[in-house]
């Protein structure tokens, strides 16, 4: 991995062109390297004023676009320049790295939030993990069979290569394909099916292309290809319809904590196929430490993908929980689920999702997390939540 | 008016290996960094071993450049006459692989050190007249007195700094120990010349000394070698010489930036050849320091970083050291980066990742154990005691023989028998050749890169 001064294309004395190695200019001879970048370079580069505050408080967060994702390129920490968060006494290099204490920056994908009517979204690195390697996309459109909310979520497989970039990647391709197939009214579940398969296409072409710029080298991981999971949830009029691959899930939470709370997806896992094959109780399979690894996920490497989807008729208003296993390592159950979802979960999705968050963290935040929140039914057209 | 015309200096790359994982707690951070120059603006249009006395194409770049040959003329190169002879011999084809342009004298060394060519405390600049006035007066050296190298040294370094050429190097010939001068002030001289000018040093016939021929391409960051018949010292006086003409910049300094707080354990130049550079550290900045590379043509080398950095908690990253290869400005201001690479630190509490070594690492960590291995194992079998030589060379065997050195294992099997290279069993041989013993000595620091 090489870093070399920023390039110019013309000479800034003399505007002879240069080639992108010269460290000095051929007509001239000035010396480029004491030439300093163009004003907006840095910020051109993805770089984030630092002292943009991440929108956390109760009732101060603008209101979100309509549609909310986390990009699919790695986003890096503060702007060059600014003071570290780490010690508060170095400045921040070009690379991202405090000239001090040579700290890394917190980076945009760190920690996210979305809000829009019907759905609310948090991601968060979590306290153990260097990097945020979930990612998700949400969205509510208003199409003529009324309005229509998609929560995709995705989890990168840390022991393969880049996994950030496959749940990026496996997010943003899902949720563009439901968002198409709904407003040309294909049917929910036919949408998640083909939106599943075009996210394992997308991931599995990250194996292919080379990483968009040089990467560090990871060599123990070098060997697996990208791979994530992947979760949707699409609320339709009275319609709910979750589809799924390896151990993201979704679940239903009604608003009177009398009823029944339920989970949604059946794990690609070991421990679930354990369960289910009636070898294990589910303590048992849980405890076991293969509990976690999952027998199905989207890459070049995976066998087949095989999209599970299922609808319900949800007869009573409630929430839907969309995550990762960084949240529901921390409730598992359906009913400890419901029991963490605050009672007014449905009027103030992004507390939820935030009080759900801190619950993960909480418990040791060992693993990123990720959770959307959609009410059930959706808000009516006019009905935002801001 | 006159436009400056850039600097000729090669595109320089900078790669990074390592494993960045840490376990919690963990503060040592190991990397190596790959450095590659190439392709200079004035890259030669002639291959390279094709050179004949004068005839240089025109697109041939003249490099920036001085050069002084030091030749020993001590009493003992008259034993065998030969040596003498093919002294002068080699001379004569390194001045004739001088590209025209090129300044350069000629020393003769002896408990003094005299100029040979062209006298009067200057340099000629290389051409057809004055290559052949040089070989001429080559013709008047003859051998008689004692060694003190250091007199040459200084008398190299003198010649050189009359010229304001980027590279400035020497080539060092000798045969004997340095015995008309104190260990101290050969010490001294070397002090005093480093970062001044670059030196190959040669050994030629067995009397000389391998500590001291190596102590001095170490310390002027040259290559150091045997030559022990004096007939092939031509062609290995050619070939330094066009490897001094293929450099195209000097004074390269690598750069280590590391965090407040951090220790810099070791850095070391471990391709082509085992260097330590940790004690050559020059500060540059509050928490930056330069260790000097010398100068490079179209090459490329590996160095062994280690740094220790203050613990941070699991989940965090940090920049552990930048490392960029600079070059000073003539004026002093801040020096040109010519490339730079990150070593990272990332803390995690995934046993797997945090144990699992670089393969870069690992390999050029038993290369430096080897080196060790065979230095101790001559230092032992000369003093005697068998069991620890015994000992010493067997794992030097084992070494050469897992990293696939093949090189170092014939020099090895010179000297030892070897009964088990897997395992590293051999047995001490009893005659040994002082040209075999001093051979595996000087080359014992050449390492081999790793397959990529």
């Amino acid at each position: 991995m090489s870093q070399l001064p920023p390039q110019l294309t013309a000479c800034p004395v003399c505007h002879e062109p240069l080639e992108p190695a010269d460290n000095f200019c051929g007509g001239c001879g000035a010396d480029l390297s004491a030439v300093p970048a163009a004003p907006g370079r840095a910020r051109a580069d993805g770089w984030r004023q630092p002292d943009t505050p991440v929108v956390r408080g109760a009732d101060d967060y603008r209101l979100a676009p309509p549609a909310g994702g986390v990009p699919t390129q790695p986003a890096h920490g503060a702007t060059p320049g600014g003071a570290c968060a780490a010690c508060r006494s170095g400045m921040i290099d070009k690379d991202g790295y405090c000239e001090h204490c040579g700290h890394a920056q917190p980076r945009e994908r760190d920690h996210m939030e979305h809000e829009s009517a019907g759905v609310a979204a948090v991601t968060d690195r979590g306290l153990r993990h260097h990097r945020n390697e979930d990612a998700y996309a949400v969205s509510t459109t208003d199409l003529a069979g009324g309005r229509t909310v998609v929560a995709v979520v995705s989890d990168g497989v840390s022991s393969a290569s880049r996994p950030d970039e496959a749940s990026a990647a496996a997010c943003a391709a899902a949720h563009a394909a439901l968002v198409e197939d709904l407003e040309r009214g294909a049917p929910p579940r036919e949408a998640t099916h083909r939106a599943i398969v075009l996210a394992a296409e997308a991931v599995a072409g990250l194996a292919a292309a080379p990483a968009p710029r040089p990467r560090e080298h990871e060599h123990y991981r070098q060997e697996n290809a990208p791979a994530c999971t992947i979760v949707s949830a699409i609320v339709t009029g009275d319609l709910l319809t979750v589809g799924w691959v390896g151990d993201s899930r979704a679940y239903w939470v009604p608003d009177d904590r009398a009823t029944q709370p339920a989970r949604l997806t059946e794990d690609d896992s070991w421990a679930a196929q354990m369960v289910a094959a009636g070898l294990m109780s589910e303590a048992e399979a849980y405890a076991d430490e293969r509990a976690h690894a999952i027998t199905g996920w989207l890459g070049a490497d995976a066998y087949e993908v095989e999209p599970h989807t299922a609808s319900y008729h949800p007869d009573r208003p409630g929430v839907v929980i969309v995550c990762t296993d960084g949240l529901w390592n921390y409730a598992e159950s359906a009913e400890h689920m419901a029991a963490v979802v605050p009672p007014d979960a449905r009027t103030r999705p992004l507390e939820c999702a935030r009080r759900l968050l801190t619950h993960a963290l909480d418990g040791g935040g060992h693993d990123n997390v990720t959770v959307a929140v959609l009410p059930f039914p959706a808000p009516r057209e006019g009905a935002g939540s801001a | 008016m006159a436009s400056m015309s850039p600097p000729s200096v090669p595109r320089f790359s900078v790669e990074v290996y390592q494993n960045v994982n840490l376990p919690e707690g963990g503060r040592e951070v190991n990397a190596i960094v790959t450095v590659t120059a190439a392709g200079g603006p004035g890259e030669p249009s002639l291959p390279s071993g094709s050179l004949s006395p004068g005839s240089f194409s025109p697109g041939g770049h003249a490099p920036d450049a001085a050069v002084v040959v030091m030749v020993d003329c001590s009493g003992s190169m008259d034993y065998p006459p030969a040596k003498m002879r093919n002294a002068r011999d080699a001379t004569a084809a390194a001045i004739d692989a001088l590209r025209d342009g090129v300044a350069f004298a000629v020393v003769a060394g002896t408990h003094q050190a005299r100029e040979v060519y062209p006298g009067g405390g200057r340099l000629a600049v290389a051409d057809a007249t004055t290559r052949g006035q040089a070989k001429e007066a080559l013709r008047k050296l003859g051998p008689g007195g004692g060694t003190a190298i250091g007199t040459w040294l200084r008398l190299a370094d003198r010649l050189l700094s009359s010229s304001d050429a980027s590279i400035r190097h020497g080539i060092l010939l000798t045969d004997g120990r340095n015995e008309h001068e104190e260990p101290e002030a050969l010490r001294a001289s070397l002090d005093a010349c480093a970062g001044r000018f670059t030196c190959d040093a040669r050994g030629v016939g067995t009397d000389w000394e391998v500590k001291e021929v190596t102590g001095i391409a170490s310390a002027l960051l040259g290559s150091a070698d045997i030559v022990a018949d004096p007939a092939a010292l031509a062609a290995d006086f050619t070939s330094m010489m066009e490897t001094v003409m293929g450099k195209e910049v000097g004074d390269v300094s690598l750069r280590l930036w590391t965090p407040q707080g951090a220790e810099v354990l070791f850095v070391k130049q471990m391709a082509p050849t085992v260097e330590e550079l940790t004690d050559r550290r020059s500060a540059a900045g509050p928490r930056a320091s330069d260790y000097p590379t010398g100068s490079w043509g179209d090459e490329s080398r590996d160095y062994h970083v280690c740094v220790r950095v203050p613990s941070a908690h699991v989940g965090q990253e940090m920049l552990a050291a930048r490392v960029s290869l600079v070059l000073p400005t003539p004026d002093g201001a801040s020096p040109h980066v010519l490339a730079q690479g990150l070593v990272r630190a990332v803390w995690t509490d995934d046993l797997a990742a945090s144990t699992s070594i670089n393969p870069q690492v690992a390999h050029y960590t038993g290369q430096a154990e080897l080196a060790q291995a065979i230095q101790q194992g001559l230092d032992l079998r000369k003093s005697g005691d068998v069991d620890g030589a015994t000992a010493k060379l067997g794992r030097a065997v084992q070494l050469a023989s897992r990293s696939g050195h093949e090189d170092t294992a014939k020099l090895l099997a010179k000297v030892v028998d070897v009964v088990d290279a897997a395992n590293g069993t051999v047995r001490l041989k009893t005659k040994v050749s002082e040209e075999a013993e001093m051979t595996l000595e000087t080359r014992s620091t050449k390492t081999v890169r790793v397959k990529k």
